[in-house]
C-alpha cells in the first residue's frame, strides 16, 4: 500500500522535522513494515503553471497535434552581469508571457491550467527540455503529463489543474505538491486497521504520542427513511449494509486535482469521479465502497449467498460462475455484485449515469477471503475486507463519499439512508495488569498498560480479580478485531513501549541429554561418506512419473505409488520421490553437462514411502488438545518418511594422473559405499546377489542387516542408463538408514596377547557360489580359534575347470590363553576347509 | 666371510695374539673404508662387529687362557674391538654425512606434484550449518527434535493458530497434496515440530529443530521452493520475551561472532503473540556493517499451547525460526541461492569435510 507522506500526516499534529525517514522508523518500531521510501523525483529548472490561451489543431499530420499559445506568466529570464555577478531578473513584458508549445495530447481546452516545463528544465529521468522546431512550429517548452513529473503512471494526456487553483507563472512544484515522498507500507495480515490513512496515522499518533483527529468519526444526521430497500438474508456473511443515494450528479465531471494526485501517488489511476471518490474514501478510511447506477438496479437489493448455477459478469468483463458460498448482492434481475470483491458490469456507473447508489458494508472476512481465492480476485476491496474492516465505518464512509461526489459532480444527496444490520462490538478482555511486565521480563512504569490500551482506542477499566490481583479490562475499539485474548493486549503494550526496552537474558534450560543416537549416527554416516570421497548434494524430491518407466519398474512396483503434489511448480514433476535415486541421477546429469565426468555424489534425506491408496489426515479442531487417539490418527495419516542414504558414482573412482592409469568406478565401489555406511552405523552388513530394477540383474547386491533387506547396491541397468542419458557403468547404492537397527553398545573384544598362526588356503568352488557363503563356511568350521578370514585372490581359468573359480583366503588363528601350536592351527584349518566342502561343495585347490 | 672360517677351531693363543688382532682391525678398517654407502657399510658390519667377528670370538676365548694371561689378553681384545668400533663409527659418520649432503638431494622429488588419486569428498554447508546450530543449542541444554517434511495440515497450520480462511494461511504459498481433501501439505516451516513436541512432551521443553521446508516459490537468485529452517522452542515456567532476546543474542554470537547482536521489530505470526522479526547486526555485511533480516520469533500464542494441551496458566514459552539458506547466504557471501541447491560439485567441494 502506497501512502503519500503529506496525506499520512494530515490528521496528525507532529512536531517539526519529522520527515519520511523518521516516519518510516516510527512505523517499523510499531510493527508496520515499510518496503520502500520513494521521494518524488526532483525537477530542476523552471516548472511553472501555464494557461492555454489558444489552440490551433494541426491537421496535416497522421496523429492529432496541437499548436498552443500558453500564458506562462513570466518571460525569458535575462541575465544582468553589469554588477559584476549574475543576477537573474524577470520582466513582465506582455509579449513574452506567451509561449508557443506543440502538444500531442488533446485532453485540454482553451483556458486549461497546465504544468509547463520551460527550456532548460530537467525532468525526472534526466530528460532535458529544450526549445526545438517540431511539426513546423517552434515549441518553447513542454506541457507535462503526470508520469513525466514522476507523479504516477498516467500518461494518457497532459496534467490539467483545477480551474482557478493557480495563476500562470506560479511555481508548479508547489501547486503540484512535488515536494513529497511516498511510503510503501505492508501491514501484517492481522492489522486490518492499518490498511488506511486513518489507521496508519493512528499508529503514528501512538508512536509519537501526538494528537490525532480521527477522520472516521463523524456526526451523521439522523434520518428515518431508507435510501433504497435492502434485505440481508445472511447475517453471518454481512453484518451491516449501508446505502445513500444521489441524484442529478454529473458523473463525467473530472475529479479535482488534489484527489487525482493522491490517488496517483497511492498507485491508483484516476478513472471517473464516482470511481475516484470511492477509491479515495477507501484509502482514507479503509472502508471499500461500491457505486451502483441507480437506474440499472431493479427493485430492492438482497444480500445473500449465491445460488447454484448463478453467474455474474464482473466489472473486468469476466463472466463468473458463482459458488453457493459466495456472498452476493442481488436485485430483481439476479446477482448484481460479488460482495466485497468486485461489482457487476450491469449496474456500473456510466457516462450517462446521473443517479448513484453508494454502498458500504461489513463483510465476514473469512467469507471474502474464500471468494477472493476462489475467483482469483484479489481486489483492493477484498484485501481490506478479508483482513477485517471497521463495522462502525460504513455510514461514515458512505457519507464522506456522498459529500465529495456532490461537491465535485453536483446533484442532490437524497434524504434517506439505508442502514441494515449493526456493528457487533468485540468482547472485552480482562487480564492481570502486570501480564505485560511478566511477558516481557520488564518492569514498566506505573500506568503504562492502561495508557497504551487507551491510546489504541480501548475503553479501559481497572479492577480486582477474585484472588485480589489487579486486573485491567479492555473493550476493544470497533476497528480492532484482533484483540481477543490477554496475549493480544500484551503485544499492544510491548510494541508501543518498544521492543528495544526488552533486556537480553538467558533462561535456565534443564540439563539436556545431547544428540540422540540416531542423530549422531546420521552425522557419522555423512562424515564417513565425505571422507571416502563423496560430495554431498541436496536434490529436490519432486519427480516425474516417467522416471519410474525409465527405471524399468514393473507396473505394480510399489515405488510407483508416490504421493502426488496438487500444485507442482513443474507440471510433470508432481510426485514425491519414493527413492533418492531420481534426484541424485538428475544432479549427476547436471554436473556432467557442466563438464565433470568423474563424480561420486551422496545424499542423505527423507523419502516419502510408497502410499497405496489416497492419503487423508483428520482434522481434530483446535479448541483443546486432541485426544491421544486423535493425535495417533493424525500421525498415522502422515505417510512414513524414512531417512535414506544413497550414492552414485560415474567415471573414474581412482583418477588417471601422472602416477599412472586410474580405475573406473565399479559395482564394488557401490557395495563398498554401503559397507562404509554400515561401518559408520555400527551395523554388520550381509551382501547377497539380487535382481532389482534399476540395477543390472547380474551386478546388483541386496544389502542386509540382521537378516532384513535395507537396500541395494551395484551397477545400474544399461537400459536405465540409456533411457536417462547417463554414462555407461554408472553405479549406485541406496539404503534405508532407519531400517538399520541401532546398536546400543558396541562390544569391546577381549584381546589375546599370544602370537597368531597365519595360513593360506585356496578353494575351488562352483562359480555360482557367492564368496560370502564360502567365507561364512570357513568361519563356522574354523571355530573360536579362527580370528580373521581375508579373501586375497579370485581366479577363474583352465586350471580350476570350467564353471569353477578359485578363492584364496588367508586365515589367522589365535588362542585366547596360550601360544597356538602348528598342529592345533592345522586342525582348525582342516575343519574350516571341511565346512566349505560340506556347505559349498568346495575342494582344496591342488 | 673367508677370514672367519679360517680361524675356526684355531688355538686361543694364535687368535689372541697381537698380530691376529691387528690383522682383524686392519681387515675391518679396510672393509669399512671400502663400503661406499650406508647400506654397504651395514652389510659388512656383522663380519667385524657381529657375534662371529674375530674380535668377539677372541673375547670368548679369553676364558680358556691361564688366569695370569687373562688380563693382558682382555686388554688387547678390548683395544682391538674399540678400534674396529671407532673405525666403523667414523666411516658411518662420513657416509651419513654424505648421504645427508648428496644422496638425499639426489632422491629429491617434486612435492608439488598433485596427488589426488581419490579426490576428497565434501559435506554440503547446509548440513554442517544445521549441525553447528544443533550443537550451539545442545550446549545450552536443548535437544534436537525432528519431524516429517510431508505433514498433516493440522500440524502445519491448525495447531499453530492459522485460521482456516485467514490470509496468513494463504501467504505461505503451500504445496498441497492430492487428493484435495488429503489434509496433507509439504510443511511450509519447521514450526509443526513445535506442536508435535508439545503434544508428546510435558514442559519444560527446550528444543531446536533444523529441517527442510517447502513453499511454491520459483527458483531464482534469492528464492528456492525447497529450503531449510531452524526452529527453536522453549516452554517453561516464567519464560519471558527477555529470555527470547537473550537466546537469540547467544545464537547470533555463535553464528556471526562476538560483535553480533539482535534487534526485535513487532510483527505478526499466528503462532506467536507478541511476535517479532529478528534482525542481526552483521559486521561483514555487503556494503558495510548493518542490520540484516534474519528470522521471526515471539511468545508462543496461548491458542497454540492450548491446542497442544499445555496449561497456559502455568507455562509460557517462546519460539523462533530462521531460514538457513539466508543465514548461509549472508554469512558466507553466496550471491546466488541456486548454487546452494543445484548440486554443482564446485559449490560444495571447497567446504570439504569441515565439522
Amino acid at each position: 500500500m502506497r501512502v503519500p507522506v503529506s496525506w499520512l500526516t494530515e490528521h496528525l499534529e507532529l512536531s517539526e522535522g519529522i520527515g519520511a525517514q523518521e516516519l518510516t522508523d516510527a512505523l517499523l518500531g510499531v510493527g508496520i513494515e515499510v518496503e520502500d521510501v520513494h521521494s518524488l523525483d526532483a525537477v530542476r529548472g523552471e516548472l511553472v503553471v501555464g494557461r492555454v490561451t489558444e489552440i490551433t489543431e494541426l491537421t496535416e499530420f497522421a496523429k492529432p497535434i496541437r499548436y498552443c499559445k500558453v500564458d506562462t506568466g513570466g518571460s525569458e529570464p535575462e541575465t544582468n552581469t553589469s554588477l559584476g555577478f549574475a543576477v537573474t531578473e524577470r520582466s513582465y513584458d506582455e509579449e513574452q508571457r506567451t509561449r508557443g508549445i506543440v502538444a500531442g495530447a488533446t485532453n485540454f481546452a482553451e483556458g486549461a491550467l497546465v504544468a509547463v516545463a520551460l527550456p532548460g528544465t530537467v525532468l525526472p529521468g534526466e530528460f532535458t527540455i529544450s526549445e526545438r522546431k517540431t511539426y513546423g512550429h517552434v515549441s518553447e517548452g513542454m506541457m507535462c503529463s503526470a508520469r513525466e513529473l514522476g507523479l504516477g503512471d498516467d500518461h494518457s494526456g497532459i496534467l490539467v489543474l483545477d480551474p482557478g487553483s493557480a495563476l500562470p507563472g506560479d511555481d508548479a512544484r508547489t501547486t503540484l505538491g512535488l515536494d513529497d515522498a511516498v511510503l510503501d507500507v505492508e501491514p501484517t495480515p492481522d492489522m486490518g486497521h492499518a490498511m488506511s490513512i486513518r489507521g496508519l496515522a493512528r499508529e503514528l499518533a501512538c508512536a509519537y504520542g501526538a494528537p490525532f483527529g480521527d477522520p472516521g468519526v463523524r456526526e451523521l444526521e439522523q434520518v428515518s427513511e431508507d435510501a433504497w430497500p435492502v434485505r440481508i438474508e445472511d447475517r453471518d456473511g454481512c453484518s451491516r449494509f449501508v446505502l445513500r443515494r444521489l441524484s442529478g450528479v454529473d458523473t463525467r465531471a473530472v475529479s479535482p486535482w488534489w484527489l487525482r494526485r493522491r490517488l496517483m501517488l497511492a498507485g491508483m489511476r484516476p478513472i471517473s469521479l464516482a470511481v475516484d471518490v470511492t477509491n479515495y474514501v477507501m484509502l482514507e478510511l479503509g472502508q471499500p465502497l461500491h457505486a451502483f447506477d441507480t437506474a440499472s438496479v431493479s427493485g430492492g437489493l438482497v444480500v445473500r449467498r449465491a445460488k447454484h448455477g448463478e453467474t455474474l459478469t464482473t466489472l473486468d468483463e469476466v463472466e463468473r460462475e458463482l459458488d453457493p458460498d459466495d456472498m452476493v448482492i442481488a436485485d430483481d434481475t439476479g446477482v448484481v455484485s460479488l460482495a466485497g470483491t468486485m461489482g457487476g458490469a450491469s449496474t456500473e456507473i456510466s457516462d450517462s449515469s446521473t443517479d448513484v447508489l453508494l454502498e458500504g458494508a461489513h463483510w465476514d472476512p473469512a467469507s471474502i477471503s474464500r471468494t477472493a481465492r476462489r475467483h482469483r480476485l484479489f481486489s483492493e476491496a477484498a484485501k481490506r475486507f478479508e483482513r477485517f474492516t471497521d463495522p462502525a465505518l460504513p455510514p461514515v464512509a458512505v457519507e464522506l463519499a456522498a459529500t465529495l461526489l456532490q461537491q465535485y459532480g453536483g446533484g442532490t444527496i437524497e434524504r434517506g439512508r439505508t442502514d441494515e444490520g449493526e456493528a457487533i462490538p468485540g468482547q472485552a478482555v480482562t487480564m492481570p495488569i502486570d501480564l505485560p511486565d511478566r511477558t516481557a521480563g520488564v518492569r514498566y512504569a506505573r500506568g503504562v498498560t492502561a495508557r497504551r490500551l487507551t491510546q489504541i482506542g480501548c475503553k479501559v477499566s481497572i479492577g480486582t480479580g477474585d484472588d485480589g490481583t489487579a486486573e485491567v479490562t479492555a473493550e476493544p475499539p470497533s476497528w480492532r478485531a484482533d484483540l481477543n485474548q490477554p496475549a493480544d493486549l500484551v503485544e499492544e503494550v510491548l510494541r508501543l513501549e518498544g521492543y528495544d526496552s526488552i533486556p537480553s537474558e538467558l533462561p535456565a534450560a534443564s540439563a539436556g541429554t545431547g544428540l540422540t543416537e540416531v542423530q549422531r549416527r546420521r552425522r557419522a554416516v555423512s562424515r564417513a561418506l565425505a571422507e571416502s570421497g563423496y560430495v554431498e548434494v541436496l536434490p529436490f524430491p519432486f519427480t516425474a512419473a516417467s522416471v519410474w518407466d525409465d527405471f524399468g519398474l514393473a507396473a505394480d512396483d510399489p515405488r510407483r505409488d508416490a504421493v502426488r503434489v496438487l500444485n507442482p511448480l513443474e507440471a510433470e514433476k508432481d510426485q514425491l520421490a519414493t527413492t533418492l535415486l531420481p534426484g541424485l541421477l538428475e544432479t549427476v546429469h547436471r554436473n556432467i553437462s557442466r563438464g565433470f565426468r568423474d563424480l561420486s555424489l551422496f545424499h542423505i534425506g527423507q523419502i516419502v514411502a510408497p502410499t497405496p491408496g489416497e492419503p487423508s489426515a483428520p482434522d481434530p479442531g483446535v479448541r483443546q488438545r486432541p485426544s491421544d487417539a486423535e493425535v495417533d490418527a493424525l500421525e498415522q495419516a502422515v505417510p512414513d518418511q524414512p531417512l535414506h542414504v544413497a550414492v552414485v558414482l560415474t567415471g573414474q573412482r581412482m583418477r588417471t594422473g601422472w602416477w599412472g592409469r586410474g580405475e573406473p568406478a565399479t559395482w564394488s565401489d557401490a557395495v563398498e559405499a554401503a559397507r562404509t555406511v554400515a561401518a559408520a552405523a555400527g551395523a554388520e552388513l550381509d551382501v547377497r546377489s539380487a535382481e532389482m530394477m534399476p540395477w543390472h540383474p547380474g551386478r546388483c547386491a541386496e544389502l542386509r542387516v540382521e537378516g532384513t533387506c535395507v537396500g541395494h547396491a551395484g551397477e545400474l541397468h544399461p537400459k536405465v542408463l540409456e533411457a536417462m542419458g547417463l554414462p555407461r557403468r554408472t553405479v549406485a547404492m541406496e539404503l534405508d538408514l532407519d531400517a538399520v537397527p541401532m546398536r546400543r553398545r558396541r562390544p569391546a573384544p577381549e584381546l589375546s596377547p599370544y602370537p597368531p598362526v597365519l595360513m593360506d588356503v585356496a578353494l575351488v568352488v562352483d562359480a555360482e557360489v557367492p564368496s560370502a557363503d564360502v567365507a561364512a563356511a570357513l568361519r563356522s568350521g574354523g571355530g573360536e580359534l579362527l580370528e580373521d578370514v581375508a579373501l586375497f585372490d579370485v581366479y577363474t581359468g583352465e586350471q580350476v575347470g570350467a564353471g569353477n573359480r578359485s578363492l584364496a583366503y588367508s586365515l589367522r588363528f589365535r588362542a585366547p590363553d596360550r601360544t597356538l601350536t602348528a598342529e592345533e592351527a592345522t586342525e582348525a584349518r582342516d575343519a574350516a576347509i571341511a565346512a566349505t566342502a560340506e556347505q559349498c561343495g568346495a575342494t582344496l585347490r591342488q | 666371510m673367508p677370514g672367519a672360517d679360517e680361524t675356526q677351531g684355531s688355538e686361543p693363543d694364535s687368535v689372541l695374539a697381537e698380530e691376529s688382532l691387528n690383522a682383524a682391525v686392519a681387515e675391518a678398517e679396510a672393509a669399512f673404508t671400502g663400503a661406499s654407502d650406508l647400506d654397504e657399510l651395514a652389510s659388512v658390519k656383522p663380519a667385524h662387529l657381529g657375534e662371529q667377528a674375530p674380535v668377539l670370538r677372541a673375547r670368548r676365548m679369553i676364558g680358556s687362557l691361564p688366569s695370569e694371561q687373562k688380563a693382558e689378553a682382555g686388554k688387547r681384545v678390548n683395544a682391538a674391538r674399540a678400534a674396529i668400533q671407532s673405525a666403523y663409527d667414523e666411516r658411518h659418520a662420513v657416509l651419513a654425512e654424505e648421504r645427508d649432503r648428496r644422496v638425499l638431494r639426489e632422491e629429491a622429488v617434486d612435492v608439488t606434484l598433485p596427488w589426488d588419486r581419490v579426490p576428497r569428498g565434501a559435506r554440503h554447508p547446509m548440513t554442517t550449518l544445521a549441525e553447528r546450530i544443533g550443537d550451539v543449542f545442545v550446549g545450552m541444554g536443548y535437544e534436537v527434535a525432528e519431524g516429517p517434511e510431508l505433514e498433516a495440515e493440522w500440524f502445519n497450520f491448525d495447531a499453530l493458530n492459522f485460521g482456516k480462511d485467514h490470509p496468513a494461511r494463504l501467504m505461505q504459498d503451500t504445496f498441497y497434496i492430492a487428493p484435495e481433501d488429503s489434509g496433507l501439505v509439504l510443511r511450509t516451516h519447521t514450526s509443526p515440530v513445535q506442536a508435535r513436541t508439545l503434544l508428546h512432551t510435558a514442559p519444560p521443553v527446550y528444543v531446536v529443530c533444523p529441517g527442510r521446508t517447502y513453499r511454491t516459490d520459483e527458483l531464482d537468485a534469492t528464492h528456492t521452493p525447497v529450503f531449510h529452517q531452524v526452529e527453536g522452542l522453549a516452554v517453561d515456567k516464567g519464560i519471558t520475551m527477555a529470555h527470547l532476546k537473550g537466546t537469540l543474542d547467544a545464537f547470533a554470537r555463535a553464528m556471526f561472532g562476538e560483535s553480533a547482536v539482535t534487534r526485535l521489530r513487532p510483527h505478526f505470526f499466528p503462532f506467536t503473540e507478541p511476535s517479532a522479526e529478528v534482525d542481526v547486526w552483521f559486521e561483514e555485511r555487503k556494503g558495510g556493517p548493518g542490520w540484516v533480516e534474519w528470522g521471526g520469533c515471539g511468545m508462543v500464542n496461548p491458542h497454540v499451547l492450548r491446542a497442544c494441551g499445555v496449561d497456559t496458566g502455568v507455562y509460557s514459552g517462546f519460539a523462533f525460526g530462521m531460514g538457513l539458506e539466508r543465514t548461509l547466504q549472508f554469512r558466507n557471501g553466496i550471491p546466488d541461492m541456486r548454487d546452494m541447491v543445484e548440486g554443482d560439485i564446485r559449490f560444495t567441494l571447497p567446504f570439504g569435510t569441515e565439522a
